[in-house]
């Protein structure tokens, strides 16, 4: 089994590094702020971990921390830090800006709720 | 056998060939930086259309991770920044190199001008057409080491597909109504930025590419 799974991570080049899917697009519609619902962004960007999983293809860089902080948005801290941990599991480069993230996520008396990212 | 023998140095030369249109780029400060991980700041928008900055910084990410780096993740980026009091392109981008490089961990950072963005309406012909230009510094010592430029468009298609005034006009209604439903020039963004980043002088191939320290050859 670890040996498929070593062969499956050497990319052939040429061939995409990521499965990327509708991430872009969702990226955007975030950052446009124009009627998304998390809770919709949520379902679409676990779908898509899902069909990455089952072809055993790999996630793009972010995409963890993105639906981490969608987490976040609709009160679950506890799974935005799970992702923002994966995050830095999947990019060990994402450590110093998940930990600061992190930090402030772990601080007490802020209502995490209302701190959305950071 | 033999005809492959003879073929092999005919394809070589004829790959060669497609290289060498332009002088090539000065890469040895980039090979030398090696950076793995890139922040993209927001773009700056010279264009009257405000979904220019949002359009181009989100779909900055796909090609610089194709390229192999890792990219700092630009949504929560976007929350840093306006917590942090930032809350224009123009202020993102006067930050000193050293607190983004605390704060989000990056090697380098992208910092991207949108020259042109969205549709022009004429009697013939409309384009939906983006522009960008980008520098990529060194956030450890603030050396440049990288700079592009890049355009994409509708028209490159209408201009060979289409033939005869009728024909011409057709298309521009086509095109209006496509471009006003469905934010038309969001697709030339993308189109945009992966030949700023994977084309002929694009960025180098990164540390999570197979092809990491290449200079991009092919358009990707």
């Amino acid at each position: 089994m670890a040996f498929v799974l070593g062969l499956a991570g050497c990319a052939q080049p040429g061939a995409p590094l990521y499965m990327w899917e509708t991430f872009p697009r969702q990226q955007y519609a975030y950052l446009l702020r124009e009627g998304i619902s998390p809770d919709q962004q949520i379902q679409e960007i676990e779908t898509h971990a899902e069909k990455a999983r089952a072809a055993n293809a790999r996630l793009p860089p972010g995409l963890r921390a993105h639906l981490g902080m969608l987490y976040l948005s609709v009160g679950n801290p506890g799974r935005a830090m799970e992702l923002w941990n994966a995050e830095k599991v999947a990019f060990p480069e994402a450590t110093p800006y998940m930990d600061q993230l992190l930090k402030r996520l772990g601080q007490p008396k802020a209502d995490p709720a209302k701190e959305p990212a950071a | 056998m033999k005809r492959a023998a003879l073929l092999g140095p005919l394809l070589a030369s004829l790959l060669l060939c497609a290289c060498v249109t332009k002088p090539p780029k000065d890469y040895s400060l980039f090979q030398r930086a090696h950076p793995a991980t890139i922040l993209v700041l927001p773009p700056i928008n010279e264009s009257p259309d405000v979904k220019a900055t949002p359009a181009v910084w989100s779909s900055m990410t796909r090609p610089l991770a194709e390229a192999g780096y890792y990219v700092v993740p630009v949504t929560l980026a976007d929350e840093t920044f306006k917590q942090n009091g930032v809350t224009t392109s123009y202020d993102a981008q006067q930050i000193a190199a050293d607190k983004l490089r605390q704060f989000f961990g990056a090697d380098a950072a992208l910092y991207v001008t949108v020259r042109e963005y969205g549709s022009s309406y004429r009697v013939v012909i409309s384009e939906a057409a983006v522009q960008v230009i980008a520098k990529l510094v060194d956030l450890r010592d603030g050396a440049l080491l990288w700079e592009g430029t890049a355009r994409a468009s509708s028209a490159e298609q209408q201009q060979q597909s289409q033939g005869g005034v009728i024909g011409l006009l057709v298309q521009a209604l086509v095109t209006q109504i496509v471009g006003s439903t469905t934010d038309a020039a969001y697709n030339y963004a993308g189109i945009a930025n992966a030949r700023l980043i994977g084309g002929p002088g694009g960025v180098l191939y990164g540390p999570r590419s197979p092809r990491a320290g290449q200079p991009p050859a092919q358009p990707r």
